[in-house]
């Protein structure tokens, strides 16, 4: 699909999957990512023409359940893990001035 | 006795040779004279006296089970209430799940002492433990080897004989390939016959929990214990195969000497140690002289499955993953300046090197312009593989593999070469694309270091694995091969 490393846009990826590289890792990534896109280009080698995909072994899917709450609602207990929050509510960086 | 059974160490608690308590002590020494191996993540030796206490009070009313008060290692992925679960990353290393998984429940059920929680590559992506925050785990047999991974840390403990039995997860091949390399027995069940509930995401249409044993029918007392549908797990399987509830209560039934066993000639065609081909041709004709028929079979699309693989679970993986955001639970940044870079940096610092290979590799599969080409694929290949293997059933009720091109690696041979590490699942992820069940069990060894075969078998249909594993290990002694590191068993039992 890619026809040189420089054509993989490392930083775009990094963004778009929210995480921070350096000059190094993102380097280091790109020639990593390069290989490995290089193996997984060996899938167009196989004729998929007519091809249902599979999303699921053995074709599982999704059980649906009557729509009624079986939640058990404990905000203290499961925010007891959460970095920062108050009243109930999980605290970030202001994001409307 | 250094590799006492489940059965064996039942028989001894009801005849009082030991108490519950003493036998977690007995484990609870052999982990801490074997740091060295880093097989444990944490220990907690308070609450695993604590349910032993408790199942010494069953096994004084009389009213103890199979598996009650037999020690085990948890792999650190599942959730249990009042200790971390640490999946082995940074992102979770102070992180304590507020509920138990369905497995820690379903064991807690069973009395059943837990001693620990075991190490394992990051969020259980890798084929070598040595993507673990918390530090490589070392191979028992040759401790400048790794021990395989993704659950690394169950597999060797259960080799070095700090826990009779481990659980772990397989996603592509995380619980067979340890258990190949460390010499142990390794069940990955039929997806959606144990529940994933509690059990931290990794690839989810691909994600099952199983079981680790030096015995094939400690295995299945583990697996048995573990399996069942769960209303919490979306796609858990409604079964209700009589012979789960038969294995939990006796243990394994004998099996017939009269299966037809495929031998898929792309395992064996590829490049191979001619070590673990002659020790497979050596298992394979014990079991023909036994009585059951070899047949070769072909699953054409077997050279596919790594590459399919490597784009479903990494598609899979950026998504489940992409809650880490530093908000809600887990590891956030000090000082952030704006939400963005709350979740930039507390990912960035959070995931370890490999989880953001697999991220960045999913998010490229993932991303406008490459979806049909890669995922939907993948998804195609996906479904090539699960009909060659429903061919080949058509003809045999098992297939017999390799699990592994080699034997165990050494400690950094393959951490520079991510493809080259990929590679090594060849074996183990065509199974895990078609959800099928399969088991490692020892068979042999090269240069001192153990051989694992694959059975691969129809879907839900565990018994029959275990069952030929059973049968194989009553007239070989591989799985009773102890490496040079291991911690005897308890004094007083006897076989």
């Amino acid at each position: 699909m890619q026809d040189s490393d420089n054509d993989l846009d490392i930083s775009h990826l990094a963004r778009l999957a929210q995480l921070a590289l350096d000059e190094d890792a993102a380097n280091a990534a790109r020639s990593q990512l390069s290989n490995i896109i290089n193996m997984i280009d060996d899938m167009q080698k196989v004729d998929t023409e007519g091809v249902e995909p599979m999303a699921h072994p053995l074709d599982a899917t999704a059980r649906l359940r009557r729509d009624e709450v079986t939640e058990r609602v404990d905000v203290e207990h499961f925010q007891d893990g959460a970095p920062d929050t108050a009243d109930g509510y999980y605290l970030v960086p202001r994001v409307v001035e | 006795m250094t590799a006492p059974t489940i059965k064996q160490l039942h028989q001894a608690l009801v005849q009082g040779q030991f108490s519950a308590r003493e036998l977690a002590q007995h484990y609870l020494s052999g982990i801490e004279s074997h740091e060295d191996l880093n097989s444990f993540i944490s220990v907690d030796t308070e609450s695993a006296l604590a349910r032993a206490q408790a199942a010494d009070e069953l096994f004084a009313n009389n009213s103890a089970n199979l598996l009650t008060g037999i020690p085990l290692g948890m792999k650190d992925i599942f959730c249990a209430q009042g200790t971390t679960t640490t999946c082995a990353s940074n992102m979770l290393r102070h992180f304590v799940a507020p509920y138990d998984a369905t497995v820690v429940e379903q064991l807690n059920d069973q009395q059943t002492v837990t001693l620990g929680k075991t190490n394992m590559d990051e969020f259980a992506m890798g084929s070598s433990n040595e993507n673990s925050a918390f530090g490589a785990v070392k191979n028992p047999w040759d401790t400048t080897c790794v021990p395989g991974g993704s659950s690394g840390g169950s597999a060797a403990a259960v080799a070095a004989g700090l826990v009779p039995v481990a659980t772990g997860t397989d996603t592509g091949g995380s619980i067979r390939q340890p258990a190949a390399f460390c010499g142990i027995t390794g069940l990955k069940p039929t997806y959606g016959r144990v529940s994933r509930y509690g059990m931290v995401a990794f690839a989810s249409s691909l994600d099952q929990g199983g079981a680790f044993a030096r015995h094939a029918e400690d295995a299945g007392l583990l697996f048995a214990a573990m399996s069942g549908f769960d209303p919490r797990d979306s796609t858990s399987a409604q079964r209700e195969d009589t012979w789960v509830k038969d294995l939990m209560n006796g243990g394994l039934a004998t099996l017939d000497t009269s299966l037809t066993i495929g031998l898929p000639k792309e395992y064996f065609a590829a490049s191979m140690e001619s070590g673990i081909g002659e020790a497979l041709d050596g298992l394979a004709k014990q079991l023909e002289q036994a009585g059951h028929t070899l047949i070769e079979v072909s699953l054409p699309h077997t050279e596919a499955a790594v590459a399919a693989y490597y784009v479903i679970a990494g598609a899979e993986a950026s998504t489940n993953l992409s809650r880490y955001d530093g908000v809600r639970f887990g590891h956030r940044c000090e000082n952030p300046t704006s939400l963005e870079d709350l979740y930039t940096r507390s990912r960035s610092e959070g995931f370890g090197e490999e989880v953001k290979r697999r991220i960045l590799t999913g998010t490229y599969a993932l991303s406008v312009g490459y979806f049909d080409a890669y995922y939907l694929k993948a998804q195609k290949i996906r479904r090539l593989i699960s009909s060659d293997f429903m061919a080949a059933f058509d003809n045999a009720d098992v297939l017999l593999t390799p699990t592994t091109p080699a034997p165990a690696f050494k400690l950094g041979s393959l951490t520079k070469d991510p493809v080259a590490m990929y590679a090594q699942d060849v074996f183990t992820v065509p199974t895990s694309l078609a959800g099928l069940p399969a088991l490692s069990m020892p068979c042999g060894q090269v240069g001192g270091m153990p051989v694992g075969a694959q059975l691969i078998g129809q879907p839900f249909r565990e018994d029959v694995l275990l069952g030929l594993a059973n049968q194989y290990q009553a007239m070989s002694d591989w799985h009773l091969q102890l490496p040079g590191t291991v911690h005897p068993g308890p004094a007083g039992v006897t076989s």
